[in-house]
């Protein structure tokens, strides 16, 4: 939808749609199978079908490899660049972040936020038939954006993972760190996404609202790190959240 | 005071509708208004979100009256930019005056009636100009009757702007529950008001 590409029939939105999603539940399902032993001395996860017994492992590694090569292969057959870069998304979650680094360090979620972004990419290419700098804008300002996300998540659990032994920003670098490193990566992801609306050629009033719902972004990554409480941490989870979903629907308008 | 989900709706409804009046409903309009009217229904957009994701403990802030501040100072540089030329400078001082005297107080954490003072002055003559301002257009015929909403918009804002200020200077006009109680749907009411008012 970025791309403003006269791409309107209906079958590309249901293969994007389809492709998309088989691949990212079937990356999600290798993901757990992975780490149902973390999951279950996890408060948080520990009543995963996985985690809690519900399902077996050889269920759930056939469910998401078959998941997982259905999505690959659509959007291989519908562009091989398309399929390449969901490809690559999935590499990256599956093996490079949660069976080669989660386990070994917090800079982990670097490559969690490179395989995040790389759906809104796939989609990108798809429009133009390329990697423009508007994809690779929005890739980064979903890369920038995770931290906001998972970083306020990794500080409300941070018993949780301990007790998993995963390391994360707040018990590697402390909270007071976390929350600098949450207000630069807001700021960041704000800047990337408003750059990307202006190469898009997003109209000004989408572009001025965009700018108002950063100001509370910003606002709300500055009161974590001066003010910070359980309540405004979470609190900057969830408006990281609602902002994401509005910059991407301001996008696509 | 624990938020309701129906003043959870009231106070998303709020923030879309401002939401639609920054992006469409002032375009047309010169480059101060659009900003100034972009900071005063922003404001009511990050407050609206704020207060469903924090709940009122928001309003436990000290810097909710510098921000609820925000609202009538620009929406009243914005009217008088556009209908005032002979008084645009002047009214451009006294709100940037007013704002920045009230952010002072804020952050020297200056005690007594002084801040009180400052916050009833700044409010009560940017209230009193929105209020004002578009009924004495309508009587001289320069702009359509149902400019008369922007006023009665602009009268409700400034009636949750004074329940919040004196609810936060710990002398409530009521009780602290009755004015959590009618906030959300004053505020709805206000910002439709204004939004139909500057649409029509």
């Amino acid at each position: 939808m970025s791309s403003r590409c006269p791409v309107t029939h209906w079958y590309d939105f249901l293969g994007l749609g389809i492709s998309l999603f088989l691949a990212i539940a079937g990356s999600t399902i290798l993901n757990m199978w992975y780490d149902r032993d973390i999951d279950a001395v996890m408060d948080r996860t520990h009543h995963r079908p996985l985690a809690s017994g519900l399902v077996t492992p050889l269920e759930a590694f056939r469910l998401g490899l078959v998941l997982a090569i259905l999505g690959v292969g659509l959007a291989f057959i519908m562009m091989p660049i398309y399929g390449l870069i969901v490809f690559s998304g999935l590499f990256f979650d599956v093996v490079v972040y949660t069976i080669w680094l989660k386990r070994r360090t917090c800079w982990s979620i670097v490559w969690g936020g490179i395989s995040g972004g790389m759906p809104i990419l796939a989609g990108r290419v798809y429009g133009v038939g390329s990697v423009d700098a508007v994809g690779v804008l929005l890739t980064l300002a979903v890369l920038f954006w995770i931290p906001t996300h998972i970083l306020t998540f990794s500080m409300r659990y941070v018993d949780d993972y301990k007790a998993a032994r995963i390391p994360t920003f707040p018990s590697t670098y402390g909270f007071g760190a976390t929350r600098i490193t949450i207000a630069v990566s807001s700021l960041l992801a704000a800047v990337s996404i408003g750059s990307a609306g202006l190469l898009i050629g997003m109209e000004w009033g989408f572009l001025r609202l965009l700018g108002v719902l950063t100001a509370g972004l910003v606002l709300m990554a500055i009161a974590s790190i001066f003010r910070p409480s359980e309540r405004v941490n979470f609190g900057l989870f969830k408006y990281a959240s609602l902002y994401m979903l509005s910059a991407m629907i301001l996008l696509s308008l | 005071m624990k938020i309701s989900p129906l003043d959870r709706i009231l106070l998303l409804l709020m923030s879309l509708l401002s939401a639609w009046q920054v992006a469409i409903g002032i375009n047309d309009f010169d480059t101060l208004p659009i900003i100034a009217y972009t900071i005063g229904f922003g404001t009511l957009i990050i407050a609206g979100l704020l207060i469903i994701i924090l709940g009122w403990e928001f309003l436990e802030s000290p810097f909710v009256v510098v921000i609820s501040s925000l609202i009538p100072a620009s929406l009243s540089l914005g009217l008088a930019w556009e209908y005032l030329p002979d008084i645009r400078i002047f009214y451009l001082s006294f709100v940037s005056i007013g704002f920045l005297a009230i952010l002072a107080t804020r952050l020297t954490g200056t005690t007594r009636n002084f801040p009180l003072i400052i916050v009833t002055i700044a409010h009560g003559v940017e209230g009193l100009l929105i209020s004002l301002l578009p009924i004495w257009l309508v009587t001289k015929g320069l702009v359509s009757v149902s400019f008369l909403l922007v006023g009665f918009g602009g009268a409700l804002s400034g009636l949750s702007g004074l329940l919040l200020t004196f609810m936060k200077f710990n002398k409530p006009i009521l009780e602290r529950s009755l004015t959590l109680h009618i906030l959300p749907g004053l505020l709805l009411v206000s910002t439709a008001a204004l939004v139909a008012g500057f649409s029509f």
